[in-house]
């Protein structure tokens, strides 16, 4: 198969339709992974009970709700290329490991974006969050890259541990310290976002900056690695 | 190596346990090297503990940052070495798992010493700034590359062949090359805005004793020598691992066909 731009992008449209396909007909996100969250979000209010806290963490809570999910998400998302051998497959096939790494990065993201405007929804709702409308601007310029960089790093991290034994326990040992940049960086955006803790609305952009850092590296980086990560 | 593959002919037990005498990791210059290290580790027991004075305003705790200061730049040191050598096998043509198997031993002793690192910081820490950890920086910095290796030595234990190992375990060293700095950036930024520096104190090197200068350079390079013939003898023992992995079926299974021949023939035929 050609390996120009053009068949990259198809290719990862492809691979990214037909992950939301599957999730469409499977429902696993929507029935499993969502009400998990939620459910993480229900939890974080048992353990730290008063609600000055939970206003003050909330920003906190979102996000580790969200890497949480990340990981059963991304889980997910190589179960079911690893079950009938689906990634053989597609290697056998001839398609473009990169067209693979970005296609199911976009399905990853696309999930991860509803996954995370519930987690704010319900610390609007549980934690008595406020948003007005600046807030809201730098929320959402906060999702975008902060999503797209967990999806680069979750598939990457993924990909490495698919098809091998023991994947469910390395994967957030692999995952996590990875993750890191992006939960201080959301963190403190979203707080600014939401005001937690008397923070003022544009001291969250210096972080929304470090987020782009981080999505653009790994996606340059997945990009490179995931072809020699998935040939063996 | 080449000794136990040519041993066909062979095979009694005095002979067998004679060869694994013999093939040692060591060659002489590992050996002067070993003695070297020792000698200079005994040298920084005498210095560190006994001839340097106590400081002035650390008391006898800056006795432990000899250790501590040679560990971490030894251990930084050997995570260069694993990210250089991961590069090395992904680039070069002939894909030589010795450049694999040098970023894993040299992966394996910078997880050892970085363990140290974090004791013995933390050990000075509580005795300095009264606690066992800050969220400072370069510590969390430390903590974080700490953890990533041990993943990475995780992902080298996953199984599969030779190269499969080597590729997987290359490019997970590469990206860690990305991960590090986007943590320390991260982790600066973050305490940066949210802490006035209440540990930017951290002033060992402004007015050193000659004596403790002297003894900071000598202990770093006890370890880095001590971390260089670590890694010699580790490489060759995954080197023994790896050749024993791709022939030692072989050889076991020739074993039992010998011995199975052995009883079924009579006892009359022993010419061969």
């Amino acid at each position: 198969m050609a390996t120009g731009a053009t068949s990259i992008w198809a290719t990862a449209r492809l691979v990214a339709a037909k992950d939301l396909r599957v999730e469409r007909r499977s429902r696993v996100v929507v029935n499993q992974v969502l009400p998990f969250a939620a459910l993480v979000m229900v939890l974080f209010a048992f353990a730290l009970d008063a609600d000055a806290v939970l206003e003050r963490t909330a920003p906190g809570l979102v996000w580790l709700g969200t890497i949480f999910s990340l990981l059963i998400v991304v889980q997910r998302s190589f179960a079911i290329e690893t079950a009938d051998g689906a990634l053989d497959a597609l290697r056998v096939a001839g398609v473009s490991p990169p067209g693979i790494f970005l296609g199911k990065s976009i399905a990853l993201a696309v999930q991860l974006f509803v996954l995370e405007v519930l987690l704010v929804l319900l610390a609007i709702v549980l934690y008595e969050s406020e948003l007005d409308a600046a807030g809201a601007v730098l929320l959402v310029t906060t999702l975008v890259p902060a999503t797209t960089g967990l999806a680069f790093v979750g598939t990457l991290y993924g990909g490495l541990a698919a098809g091998t034994r023991g994947r469910e326990t390395l994967l957030p040992l692999l995952l996590f310290p990875v993750v890191a940049p992006v939960l201080i960086g959301a963190t403190r955006a979203t707080e600014a976002a939401l005001g937690a803790g008397g923070a003022a609305t544009d001291e969250g952009w210096p972080w929304v900056g470090m987020l782009v850092i981080f999505a653009a590296l790994f996606g340059v980086g997945g990009t490179l690695a995931f072809g020699p990560l998935v040939e063996e | 190596m080449a000794s136990s593959s040519a041993s066909g002919s062979t095979a009694t037990n005095s002979s067998t346990t004679g060869r694994t005498r013999g093939a040692g990791t060591g060659t002489t210059f590992t050996r002067w090297l070993g003695i070297v290290t020792i000698a200079l580790m005994a040298a920084v027991v005498l210095f560190g503990l006994v001839l340097s004075p106590a400081d002035v305003v650390q008391g006898e705790s800056v006795r432990i940052l000899y250790v501590h200061v040679g560990t971490v730049w030894v251990a930084y040191l050997a995570f260069i070495v694993t990210a250089v050598s991961s590069g090395a096998y992904l680039w070069r043509r002939t894909h030589s798992l010795t450049w694999d198997r040098i970023a894993g031993a040299s992966a394996e002793i910078g997880v050892l010493f970085m363990a140290v690192t974090l004791l013995t910081g933390s050990l000075w820490g509580r005795l300095s700034w009264g606690t066992f950890w800050v969220w400072d920086a370069r510590v969390t910095t430390t903590a974080f590359l700490f953890i990533t290796y041990v993943g990475y030595l995780a992902v080298r234990g996953l199984g599969g062949s030779h190269e499969q190992r080597a590729r997987r375990s290359a490019v997970v060293a590469l990206l860690a090359v990305i991960e590090i700095p986007l943590v320390h950036f991260s982790v600066k930024l973050w305490r940066s805005v949210h802490q006035d520096a209440s540990v930017a104190g951290r002033t060992t090197d402004v007015t050193l004793d000659g004596l403790m200068l002297f003894t900071l350079v000598l202990a770093t390079v006890a370890f880095t020598l001590l971390y260089v013939w670590y890694v010699l003898h580790r490489q060759r023992v995954m080197a023994m691992e790896d050749a024993l992995d791709d022939k030692g079926l072989d050889l076991a299974l020739a074993e039992r066909r010998r011995e199975a021949q052995d009883a079924t023939s009579t006892t009359g035929e022993v010419t061969n």
